[in-house]
């Protein structure tokens, strides 16, 4: 267990947190023009690393917001944590 | 085998006070070149290199591993063993591997304790009774066994489940399967170590593999911790961590990594018979041979490599435990412990080709391999030792995700495994 600390409440408990997946993956711009193999990567593939990983948390059981959390798999320590939009550049380093 | 496992021995063995056991297996050290190396010692790996040998005269083969052996999934899971898949793909798989289990301890001359204990999935809501008809339905038109048992032959078959319609989440029935059950989850891993080194195989602890050689899109051997093997062929079974080795081979994965954890309490004198399984309430429990009550969590939702999970997701299946039975609410905990499952979207392994020429992989088993270990050892021995997969796995390819054909066992999968 860890605490997260939402930028719009403060930190919390992960359990008021859901996980949201991989961040920074991009629907396809012209969906009709990608192959099969193409949409099968932006669809199903992932990252998974061992080690930092980019990815998006919601505050289901507070604010309801989407943000962005850069996090160690192994060790689950939270490298950093920024809204949507926000570069991660502003926030910290990304994986 | 000259080293058999027999009454005789036994005998023979306690003239000298058990003391004169030889070893079960060799500590083989690593030769520069195989016909196949398989990475990953658990259970999968080491059935696949025991039915190379056994099923296909494969000999040449090596099992390389960073740990112990058996020291992964193997030895983190709940060791509940079961058939009833809803799609024909997965019945097919999940049978053949029950039908190796039900033969597996003469097989393999090491006792697995299989134990045909039978598993209850029970169903809470009017929708899951629906989805468990139609799942045993399905079941036995594949020649599974199966049966819709309601709530007062299951009170009758486990008097101390809270059948009551009074609870809050209340008992309306639920499927059977009656030749499922338990097996010794490090035992299958020993039992497969053991026959595939008596035919030759090497099992090489210790031996990480940090890279995978590969030539012009065909693999050619692994970098190792203890020196550079050759392979004109490589199978990749390791469960949490294949899309870091997927990732060294230069191709992707659809799986994410998951902690999945689990517990046992003290032990108490026999109580539970059977395994019962919850969907709804969202646990599971069976007990040891020892007395422990074997109890299984889900998934925490976040992905991680850390062996370990959330508190909150042990209170919730402890919470779910104590819904199924009351009588367990006090008995205290004495381990728990997290593996990494690798989770696909369908809930369905992967068992086939890889874009390298000559790579192989086996994964994608999520929170319900250790069922699959002696058929998923037997398909993937034959997808190795002839370069196509058998008809039980060609649905379990990796390009189903750009076809299209997912087999989706949310369902069966569910919790539960």
């Amino acid at each position: 267990m860890f605490q997260i600390d939402c930028p719009w409440c403060g930190p919390r408990d992960q359990q008021e947190f859901s996980y949201a997946g991989e961040g920074g993956i991009q629907r396809p711009q012209d969906p009709s023009a990608t192959t099969d193999a193409e949409w099968a990567d932006y669809l199903f593939m992932r990252r998974n690393p061992r080690g930092m990983h980019h990815e998006q948390w919601r505050h289901v059981h507070g604010c309801g917001q989407f943000f962005q959390v850069t996090r160690h798999t192994v060790t689950y320590r939270i490298e950093s944590i920024r809204r949507m939009g926000e570069s991660a550049a502003a926030g910290g380093e990304s994986s | 085998m000259n080293n058999r496992y027999s009454i005789f021995s036994l005998a023979r063995n306690a003239l000298s006070h058990h003391e004169k056991w030889g070893r079960a297996w060799r500590s083989a050290e690593p030769q520069p070149e195989y016909d196949v190396v398989i990475i990953g010692a658990g259970g999968h790996g080491l059935a696949t290199a025991y039915y190379l040998a056994r099923e296909h005269g494969i000999t040449n083969v090596a099992v390389v591993e960073k740990g112990w052996l058996g020291g992964g999934n193997t030895a983190r899971n709940t060791t509940i063993v079961r058939s009833n898949y809803l799609y024909d793909e997965s019945a097919h798989l999940f049978e053949k591997s029950l039908k190796l289990w039900e033969g597996l301890s003469q097989e393999l001359n090491y006792n697995v304790m299989f134990s045909q204990r039978g598993v209850y999935n029970l169903g809470h809501t009017l929708q899951e009774m629906r989805d468990i008809h139609r799942r045993v339905n399905a079941n036995r038109l594949n020649g599974i066994d199966g049966e819709v048992v309601n709530a007062e032959q299951i009170k009758r078959a486990v008097p101390y489940l809270n059948t009551s319609p009074n609870a809050r989440y209340p008992i309306l029935g639920s499927s059977f399967q009656p030749r499922a059950g338990t097996a010794r989850h490090d035992g299958v891993a020993w039992g497969f170590a053991r026959a595939a080194d008596a035919r030759g195989v090497d099992i090489i602890e210790n031996c990480e593999v940090t890279n995978i050689l590969r030539d012009g899109g065909r693999v050619t051997g692994v970098e190792t911790t203890r020196g550079t093997i050759k392979a004109k062929k490589v199978g990749i079974v390791v469960a949490g961590h294949s899309g870091v080795l997927a990732d060294m081979a230069g191709f992707r994965l659809p799986i994410e990594s998951h902690p999945l954890q689990a517990l046992v309490s003290e032990p108490v004198k026999p109580i539970l018979d059977t395994v019962i399984m919850s969907n709804a309430v969202h646990g599971y429990i069976s007990q040891s041979d020892k007395g422990e009550l074997v109890i299984g969590a889900g998934i925490d939702s976040y992905t991680g490599y850390g062996q370990r999970g959330s508190f909150n997701i042990i209170e919730d299946t402890l919470a779910a435990i104590k819904e199924l039975f009351p009588v367990f609410s006090r008995m205290r905990m004495l381990r728990h412990w997290g593996g990494i499952v690798d989770i696909t979207p369908d809930a369905t392994p992967i068992i086939g080709k890889t874009p390298v020429e000559n790579l192989f992989i086996n994964c994608g088993w999520g929170t319900g391999g250790f069922k699959a270990t002696p058929g998923s050892g037997w398909v993937f021995a034959h997808t190795l030792a002839t370069g196509e997969p058998h008809p039980i796995n060609a649905a379990f390819s990796l390009d189903r995700y750009t076809t299209g054909y997912l087999v989706d066992e949310h369902g069966a999968a569910g919790v539960a495994h």
